[in-house]
């Protein structure tokens, strides 16, 4: 089942493409990284598929509909990349007000309080908050409305290594209940997490592949390495 | 539109507020002592007190509302919630219904406070009842917040958005007629009077207090009024885009 199908799309800024994808289909039930440096495009691409991104060209369909329909609404839930809840709100005023809004009960803020690990802080106001937790309220607030979509943008950076992971585990839950997850990170440390990739660079996906195709691919067996070889290749490669 | 998501708006603007206790202070205190300084600026002449006092105890929680829903409405537009909940199945009226709902409730509050001040302990008198003073101030503090909201999309900074008091606000608190009566002022003056919301915020008070009742012109000033806050909300709901650059 394809979560996610791109023709054409092309995106512009200030006059220049940052983004432009002929074509590409992301897979539904697994997770997909979405990896490169800073500034690669990833943030404007993922907003393109969540629908808040005007674009220039091209057709993104996300669950059978064009991206950003109202029907989606409820089935696709965003985290930004800077973290967007309210700083003057405890975390647990945050979540009851997005779980009220999104219909949610009142067991699931608790839920999701649990699953990124702030429960100790669910009384503090969220400004005081380091920004690794005040990231983690922010993806807290997506789980709240179970979306069929999660569209991830860097919810890993600034974590510990222990939380790190325990949210990757926790995404590899989510998709073996059958949702789909679109995570960001500019750090291909965390590539090996996903079940597929997608590497970008300069406003272009230089390849979809799964962690072991890439390895297969370019012959190395860190991840990291794999991409230096393929963008010091120059060859855009589409799978 | 879902009354659930509304009041959800509501509570969450509300309990906002509520972790700002001083912001909260200042705008019940404030009213109440501005008053209590204008009335003893004309302790020697209570009638004009009179003609001032009912008109201003009508509009300060529109000064109070422009700035609170300027920023906090800036605030969501910045912090990227404003961005989330447009993500979410959410309809811009549930937002704008809620801020509505939420400062309506506060303008009460402030109203009444200010109203038992100027009413109750500094004796100020009118010809029509103090409720009805009380109901425009409800009413002016809906327009003050649906205008706030709409210039909020202007400022990229809290001090532009502060900025828009002096700017938007103040000509027409001039323009109204509270300070000058409207016959006196130069001809396109009146016209621009005529084309500005809070002449008809101050009329409405001004026939309760002169007249003792709205009549039928002070009811086209309550129309008005309500058309303004309609037209404020509606070009604000085009500012809340779902779809940006």
């Amino acid at each position: 089942m394809t979560a996610i199908a791109i023709r054409d799309l092309v995106i512009r800024r200030g006059g220049r493409d940052v983004v432009r994808c002929p074509a590409l289909d992301v897979e539904g039930g697994a997770v997909t990284g979405l990896m490169g440096p800073s500034g690669c495009g990833k943030t404007t691409l993922m907003r393109a598929i969540v629908g808040v991104q005007r674009i220039a060209g091209g057709d993104v369909r996300v669950l059978g509909r064009p991206a950003g329909s109202a029907g989606l609404r409820a089935r696709v839930g965003y985290m930004t990349q800077a973290p967007s809840v309210y700083g003057d709100l405890t975390v647990r005023e945050n979540l009851r007000f997005f779980a009220r809004a999104l219909g949610a009960s009142e067991a699931k803020v608790d839920e999701a309080i649990d699953a990124v690990a702030v429960p100790a802080r669910a009384g503090q106001v969220v400004r005081d908050l380091s920004g690794g937790e005040r990231a983690r309220v922010s993806l807290a607030a997506v789980l709240l409305g179970e979306p069929e979509l999660l569209v991830l943008d860097e919810p890993t950076v600034g974590l510990d290594p222990v939380l790190r992971v325990e949210l990757w585990r926790l995404f590899g839950r989510l998709a073996a209940e059958g949702r789909t997850l679109l995570v960001s990170s500019h750090s291909l440390e965390e590539a090996r997490h996903c079940d597929r990739l997608l590497l970008m660079r300069d406003g272009e996906i230089l390849v979809a592949d799964t962690p072991d195709g890439l390895r297969r691919r370019t012959g190395h067996e860190n991840l990291e390495d794999a991409f230096v070889a393929l963008v010091t290749e120059r060859r855009p490669v589409r799978a | 539109m879902s009354p659930r998501v509304t009041a959800a708006v509501a509570a969450r603007v509300l309990t906002q507020l509520r972790h700002d206790p001083r912001t909260l202070a200042l705008l019940i205190v404030v009213p109440a002592l501005l008053i209590t300084l204008l009335r003893y600026l004309f302790d020697g002449r209570p009638q004009e007190f009179d003609a001032v006092g009912a008109p201003l105890v009508g509009l300060f929680p529109l000064l109070s509302m422009f700035l609170v829903s300027s920023i906090t409405v800036l605030r969501e537009r910045t912090s990227g919630t404003l961005e989330r909940l447009l993500t979410m199945p959410i309809a811009k009226l549930d937002i704008l219904g809620g801020y509505g709902l939420a400062f309506a409730g506060l303008a009460a509050i402030q109203a009444a406070v200010v109203s038992v001040v100027a009413f109750g302990l500094l004796g100020l008198d009118v010809a029509g009842s103090a409720w009805a003073v009380g109901a425009l101030a409800v009413a002016n503090a809906l327009l003050g917040m649906a205008l706030g909201l709409l210039v909020s999309a202007f400022a990229a900074t809290e001090f532009q958005a502060v900025q828009f008091l002096p700017a938007v606000v103040l000509p027409q608190l001039l323009l109204c007629g509270l300070f000058v009566p409207r016959e006196g002022m130069a001809a396109a003056l009146r016209v621009a009077a005529d084309a500005l919301p809070l002449t008809y915020a101050y009329d409405s008070l001004h026939r309760v207090a002169a007249d003792g009742a709205l009549g039928g012109r002070g009811t086209l000033d309550v129309a008005v009024i309500a058309g303004a806050i309609v037209l404020a909300l509606a070009l604000g709901a085009l500012t809340l885009r779902r779809r940006t650059a």
